[in-house]
């Protein structure tokens, strides 16, 4: 920083050290149902999510095993054809908006944002609970909605049939609509909160890589999500008044439904995966002590990714009669998403080399990431060139690509954040060989599942069928063994770290020698997380530099908002809260 | 910038802010980028309409002809005063003139309910002739098929804008019954402030929405 300081406010500057398991945290300041419930805290209502999140990604996941079990045979095995149909319908429904879109920003987002940025909470506390019922209220009209008549339209509600068919498909609208007024808010209250709370002397190029994941997740929900809300508030109008803006009977134009559809819905896929971007550039660096490799490039195509997928929604619709010029200018600037993907890829790989690492859980879990999402990424690129696409369109060749990026990509980061955050969250160290074991589970059932599905789709086996020709069938059992295997992984994975919470060892504040704030607070945090404003010195990736640096803190009167930290002020007093 | 003090023990300063400034800034940045979320929601509503316009630009013509460009001009001007006073609304908070922020919210209110009753009555002419939306339309005077789909996009998009704008009422309530409990002065009027900001959007999308349903030819 320069010395000819103008602007630059003198801030007394002092150290503090993190207490590991003090006697008040966040948990036992305020007890009680009532206070869970009416809690504004976002560690709190983080917590709340992740408990309602696992509950429905252990309901679809049971769904995705019933799908697999009733494939076992090519004709019928256990269930009806209709119920085949709704039971994929709330799979895929129930994963998408209930589990993948509000699993990282929502759940891991709302606990260690503020923490990241050294505020005391979100910038909108209470609009970030109403975030949170509004996310309930719309999973119960969701579950309602199935008790009540079901819904076979998958989860994309396609027009004409979803306007036509019976069910309950207008209530599972208007729950999808409120459930994304949640994700709405939520990034509303996100980038308010990184441009607004950042503590003193965290500047742009302090932000850690989460939360610039979370930054780039955030504008592409207010942007993309509120076309989602719009397009299924007109097909629930459509089947309750017959509007007929979509229905080709009424002169509607059900086309324009798949574009208004994919326009959120293709974002909709970076919402899901960019956060776990974020999660993949922490755990790296925290494992192997060194600074991230491309800081920037890593931060700002995060934002590429976010803005060029709003460009390419129309190659999800090469067959449905768009122009070919259209497609072929789509399918070009699909291709350009895997510039940025590449670029992230490419740095996290850099940051490894030469790394002290060490190969714990969270870290393997990354692995497995790198390795299933390349899969992923590489295959999205096939189907992106609008000859393969052609023929692989709609068959289990996509089901594959969409569970290795979604599955493989982001449902392994979203682990790999839960091992690495556990014992901030609770306090408390899980038991890292069975972690490292369900890790391997994972891998290997998830591989079982879904690679034979890239083989049958590229010989013409069609998504959601219920009856198949026989020679599919052995690749079938095999991807219905995998899920079982998949299966077991979560399970070990759930019962071991909620065993932790009862008997795990407790975890000092900083078990992994991290420099990201976050790890630089008490564990459990305190109820408004620092007793003191913090002040921010070095960068959250800043290895090389000793730890005494990296928690600075001032008290609570006097400190500026806004004001520049002035290095030169450094007086180290270590102190005990 | 507004001219409002830091004073950082403000009455209603919250816990998680280090003081009025922040709280006020984050409020607004709060209200734009929600601004940003309504502007793309109304953007569905648009596409449609340009796709339909596109499609059919003769039955736009013939079908605006049937909506009264009279009614739909006083409450282009109707909205437009409105927003002033919500303008009007905010500066009298900035120089602490009490008073003048119940009497331009007032008016401001009464400006809005006026916009309504308005449209309550074109709304319920047509539905007399029976111009309904969609697979309900049963109305002779258009002689092109897709008379009902021009119905359906102008009942959708005055209606979600209506609905914005009694929502907006009631905002307007809220701030009215709180400024005349003196609630708002020039250190702390951020609601009049963001809300004020809302209603501004609302009055652009009707004027957005005049041209292109009322002044076709």
């Amino acid at each position: 920083m320069s010395t000819e300081e103008t602007n630059l406010k003198k801030i007394q500057v002092q150290r503090y050290e993190p207490e590991s398991d003090p006697d008040q945290h966040y948990l036992n300041e305020e007890t009680g149902i009532w206070a869970w419930l009416t809690t504004v805290d976002h560690k709190k209502i983080g917590l709340m999510y992740l408990a309602s999140v696992t509950f429905f990604f252990f309901v679809g996941g049971i769904m995705a095993l019933l799908v697999r079990t009733e494939l076992w045979t090519p004709a019928k095995t256990f269930i009806e054809a209709n119920t085949y149909n709704q039971i994929f319908t709330l799979h895929g429904a129930i994963m998408v908006f209930l589990f993948l879109v509000p699993s990282v920003p929502a759940a891991l987002g709302n606990f260690f944002l503020p923490l990241q940025l050294g505020a005391k909470d979100v910038a909108f506390p209470r609009l970030n609970l109403l975030s949170y019922y509004l996310y309930v209220a719309g999973a119960l009209i969701a579950i309602v909605s199935i008790v009540n008549g079901g819904i076979d339209t998958g989860w994309t509600f396609y027009t004409p049939y979803s306007s036509t068919t019976g069910g309950a498909v207008t209530t599972m609208v208007f729950g999808v609509f409120v459930i994304g007024f949640s994700s709405i808010l939520t990034g509303v209250n996100f980038i308010t909160t990184i441009h607004k709370m950042r503590a003193p002397g965290l500047s742009w190029d302090k932000l850690s890589l989460f939360s610039w994941s979370l930054y780039a997740t955030s504008i592409i929900q207010i942007l993309a999500t509120p076309v989602l809300a719009i397009t299924l508030a007109l097909v629930g109008l459509e089947r309750l008044l017959g509007i007929g803006i979509f229905d080709p009977a009424l002169g509607g134009d059900p086309v324009l439904f798949q574009h208004f559809f994919w326009f959120y819905s293709h974002p909709a896929v970076y919402i899901m995966i960019v956060p776990g971007f974020g999660i993949v550039s922490e755990v790296i660096t925290t494992f192997s002590k060194k600074h991230i490799f491309g800081y920037w490039a890593i931060a700002l195509s995060s934002l590429a990714i976010a803005f060029i997928g709003f460009l390419v929604w129309g190659h999800h619709m090469f067959v449905s009669g768009q122009a070919s010029l259209a497609s072929m200018v789509f399918s070009f600037l699909t291709f350009l998403v895997g510039i940025p993907t590449g670029i992230k890829m490419f740095n996290w790989t850099a940051t490894l080399y030469k790394g002290s690492i060490k190969l714990a859980s969270p870290l393997l879990y990354i692995f497995g990431f790198f390795f299933l999402f390349l899969v992923g990424g590489l295959t999205g690129i096939v189907l992106g060139s609008i000859a393969l696409n052609v023929h692989l369109h709609d068959t289990y060749y996509v089901v594959a690509h969409f569970h290795f990026v979604m599955v493989g990509g982001m449902v392994m980061a979203f682990l790999a954040g839960v091992h690495y955050w556990w014992p901030k969250m609770t306090g408390r160290l899980y038991n890292e060989t069975l972690a490292k074991i369900a890790c391997g589970i994972i891998f290997v059932g998830f591989n079982v599942t879904f690679l034979p599905q890239f083989v049958m789709g590229s010989l013409g086996m069609p998504r959601r069928y219920f009856n198949y020709i026989e020679q599919f069938q052995v690749y079938h059992q095999i991807s219905t063994i995998g899920s079982y295997i998949l299966g077991i992984g979560f399970v070990m994975i759930f019962y071991y770290l909620v065993k932790s919470i009862y008997t795990g060892e407790k975890a000092s504040p900083n078990p992994w020698g991290s420099r990201a704030l976050e790890w630089q607070v008490n564990s459990l945090p305190p109820l408004h997380n620092f007793h003191h404003t913090p002040v921010i010195i070095n960068g959250p990736y800043d290895y090389h530099k000793p730890m005494d640096e990296f928690q600075l803190g001032l008290a609570e009167s006097g400190n500026g908002h806004g004001t520049e930290v002035d290095v030169s002020s450094t007086e180290e007093k270590p102190q005990a809260e | 910038m507004a001219n409002h003090s830091t004073s950082s023990h403000s009455r209603y300063l919250q816990h998680h802010f280090v003081d009025a400034e922040q709280q006020f800034d984050a409020a607004k940045m709060g209200m734009w980028v929600f601004l940003v979320t309504e502007i793309l929601f109304f953007g569905g509503l648009f596409a449609a309409y340009i796709v339909y316009r596109l499609w059919y630009p003769e039955l736009f013509v013939m079908a605006s002809e049937e909506l009264n460009t009279l009614w739909g001009g006083v409450n282009t001007v109707v909205l437009i005063g409105s927003s002033l006073t919500v303008a009007m609304a905010i500066k009298s908070a900035q120089l602490n003139q009490k008073r003048n922020i119940a009497i331009n919210l007032g008016i401001t209110l009464a400006l809005a309910a006026i916009f309504m009753v308005i449209k309550y009555f074109e709304w319920t002419h047509k539905f007399h002739l029976g111009i309904f939306p969609g697979e309900f339309y049963a109305y002779e005077g258009i002689d092109h098929p897709k008379a009902n789909v021009f119905f359906s996009l102008y009942y959708l998009m005055t209606g979600l804008h209506g609905l914005h704008v009694i929502i907006g009422i009631g905002l307007m309530i809220w701030l009215l019954v709180r400024s005349v409990k003196g609630h708002f002065d020039s250190e702390y009027y951020t609601p009049v402030e963001i809300t004020g900001l809302y209603w501004h959007l609302v009055d652009i999308i009707w004027i957005f929405l005049f041209p292109l349903f009322y002044l076709i030819d």
